[in-house]
């Protein structure tokens, strides 16, 4: 509507949406900073929130309470309540803990990786995405903890001196796994704890009730925005964001040595790391997409998350996405390469065995679904983007499927090739799995700073001295 | 407006030192607490008959055989039967007040209600015989039993402690015919190796040799 107003104000002015040199504007509207605070805290100060936010609590509330009773009772009974039987001990439970710690990659990539690179459209979406990726780690944690069975012997990993004289086998990559996901988990939580810090103070400063003084208030430590503060604020954000970095691209390398590092083919081969970090990306983009645009709409935070910003991260998808279906080619290019004939069964099992439905599932949703981001018709339209990105994910869960069960179902013993059927238990606990994520980040919506204030304001033109006298970059409030 | 008095600025760092501490008095407690060490060492409970090891294997010097017959053979070191005690007690001191449950269930047939003092978890397996035949004697793991008036648990049984003999056992080895001398000592500090070599003792140390 700005580019509208100006293109009809002077035809000197070139029209931004037209003009391919001047980058569509990250806060769209009439706002300045008065305003952005306003609307922004006006998600968590409305008396109450939107009736779609009620539906969808009404829905993953029970989930989460099943993925409790799921636990509970695997405690109790042991892991023999899920499908998990000889050959494919490895099942559903680590198809679901590698899914959910790909999810949890956007957030990680977009508020330290893009910051550094001084991506200045990350600043609307890094706050709701770091969030996402604390609330996928705590899904992904949860399984590797409770598929182990007798979840009190959990001790077992920490490097404590004890009276059985055990100590953790620290050649085993799933020793790193524990330490990568903890570290990675303690350092975002960090990250997006303390970038909130000043958000929270606003809240404080804004809140109408003595309780929620108190409780915005102990976790906003005494913030009160001097230059100081601020200063020590930012560079504890950039080195925080150098430490974080490293991390996105080491998880799911060190989760994918869990498979890498084994000798059974299909499992070991070299291309992993990358493959799983690119995968990770991908997955974690279309989570943030699937989840931000009904987000955004509900909110009323349509002027800060743009569709230049959902644009951009479909582009991401669309690179991550194709890298991920060159590295499918590639394992099958080195599995004929190689000319080991276990390794080029295993491939030829994967897309042509027992699971050819997986594997082609897995194709077209991954390989073929994000494709379709190169027309920007498609990029751009936010029910259809949703609907790519829901293949995506549905796509993704179903790689780490393929790759788990399609690769222990047949091993070098023929008489030993199993077939895995889900139980119900296995079923209803990914679903709970889900309903612990709604349910956090719908807790998050309503309570926190969804987006960060402070840094959303400083990508606004009016943050920027020189622009009163440029037209081309007025698109905020000055340009009517 | 200021919602916090000015103490709750003292707070912060007693957090942090309060978290730090919390994790080192967690790894104290482990390490040093919550071992077999510390709960389970010096356990004496209380017998249904003052039954004294010292007085019959201390004073008398009846060997450990007489009673626990079958520790040279099986898994299980045997509780005797009090016909055992009787083919003594019928007697020496039949009309002891002391004794007077053992006649008891000697007339009726059922067995003496002993506490079980040395009780290894159901996931360990152990076996006497393996170890009183390849040269451990008895005192190793329970101690001078000829001289407690009450037996009581002397050493640990905790999986380090049984490792720690696993991995060296030579300065618990002793002659086959010193199992039960609870005085035994050995003549000199090589006797343990050259035992271990002539006997071929290399004890196991995978999992499964102890968690079947």
């Amino acid at each position: 509507m700005t580019s509208s107003a100006m293109g009809n104000a002077s035809a000197i002015v070139i029209d931004q949406d037209i003009d391919p040199r001047r980058r569509k504007s990250l806060v769209e509207g009439d706002h300045d900073f008065t305003s952005i605070t306003a609307s922004i805290a006006n998600v968590a100060e409305r008396p109450k929130p939107p009736k779609a936010w009620y539906v969808a609590m009404a829905i993953s509330l029970p989930l989460t309470l099943t993925l409790f009773g799921c636990i509970a009772y695997l405690v109790v009974k042991g892991v023999g309540i899920w499908g998990n039987r000889q050959p494919i001990s490895w099942a559903w439970p680590i198809v679901n803990f590698v899914f959910w710690v790909g999810i949890a990659h956007a957030g990680t990539l977009i508020s330290a990786i893009l910051f550094l690179f001084r991506q200045k459209w990350r600043t609307s979406i890094n706050r709701a995405a770091e969030a996402m990726t604390i609330f996928a780690v705590v899904c992904a944690g949860t399984f590797p903890a409770i598929h182990v069975g007798r979840i009190w012997m959990e001790w077992f990993l920490a490097p404590v001196p004890n009276h059985l004289e055990m100590w953790p086998q620290f050649r085993s990559p799933l020793l790193w796994d524990v330490f990568a996901v903890s570290t990675y988990a303690t350092v975002s939580l960090l990250f997006w704890y303390m970038g909130m810090v000043p958000d929270l103070a606003t809240f404080r400063d804004r809140a109408t009730t003595k309780i929620k003084k108190i409780a915005y208030g102990i976790f906003a430590l005494g913030w009160r925005g001097s230059s100081r503060q601020w200063h020590r604020y930012e560079r504890a954000y950039l080195l925080l964001a150098a430490l974080a970095m490293p991390l996105v691209l080491s998880v799911h390398s060190v989760v994918s040595f869990d498979f890498a590092v084994s000798i059974l083919p299909g499992w070991h081969t070299t291309i992993f790391p990358p493959y799983f970090v690119a995968g990770a990306i991908f997955s974690g983009f279309a989570m943030v997409v699937t989840l931000m645009v009904p987000a955004r709409a509900l909110f009323g935070l349509k002027h800060v998350v743009t569709l230049r910003h959902l644009e951009n991260m479909n582009k991401v998808i669309v690179a991550t996405g194709t890298m991920v279906g060159y590295a499918y080619a590639m394992e099958f290019f080195i599995a004929w390469y190689s000319g080991s004939q276990y390794e080029q069964f295993a491939f030829i099992n994967r897309a042509l065995g027992p699971y050819w439905w997986a594997y082609w599932i897995m194709v077209s949703c991954n390989v073929i679904a994000p494709q379709f981001f190169w027309f920007k018709k498609i990029r751009t339209s936010p029910l259809l983007m949703v609907i790519v990105c829901i293949f995506v994910n549905i796509g993704m869960w179903f790689e780490r499927f393929v790759i788990t069960v399609s690769t222990l179902n047949r091993d070098f013993l023929p008489s030993a090739w199993g077939y895995f059927s889900p139980t119900l238990f296995d079923i209803l606990t990914l679903c709970g799995s889900f309903g612990l994520f709604m349910t956090l980040f719908l807790l998050f919506c309503r309570y926190l700073p969804m987006v960060a204030i402070s840094e959303v304001k400083s990508v606004m033109p009016q943050a920027h001295p020189h622009h009163h006298g440029d037209d081309a970059h007025g698109a905020g409030h000055h340009a009517h | 407006m200021n919602i916090f008095p000015a103490w709750t600025n003292t707070i912060r760092p007693h957090l942090v030192l309060g978290a730090l501490g919390a994790i080192v008095y967690v790894t104290v407690v482990i390490t040093y607490g919550w071992t077999p060490k510390t709960l389970y060492r010096g356990y004496q409970p209380e017998q249904p008959i003052p039954f004294s090891h010292k007085l019959h294997a201390g004073d008398l010097a009846i060997d450990c055989r007489y009673c626990h017959s079958t520790v040279e053979v099986s898994a299980e070191a045997a509780i005797p039967p009090s016909s055992t005690c009787m083919n003594c007690h019928a007697r020496i001191f039949p009309e002891s007040p002391k004794l007077e449950l053992l006649r008891e269930v000697t007339l009726s047939g059922e067995a003496i209600p002993w506490v079980r003092v040395h009780d290894l978890p159901d996931f360990v397996y152990f076996d006497h015989s393996a170890h009183v035949r390849r040269g451990v004697g008895c005192v190793s793991c329970h101690g001078r039993i000829d001289t407690m008036e009450v037996v009581y648990q002397h050493e640990p049984l905790g999986m380090s402690w049984c490792i720690t003999c696993h991995r060296d056992p030579t300065p618990h080895l002793r002659p086959l015919d010193k199992i039960t001398d609870m005085a035994w000592t050995a003549p000199s500090a090589e006797f343990g190796a050259e035992f271990a070599r002539a006997n071929g003792i290399k004890p196991n140390q995978n999992c499964s040799t102890c968690h079947r």
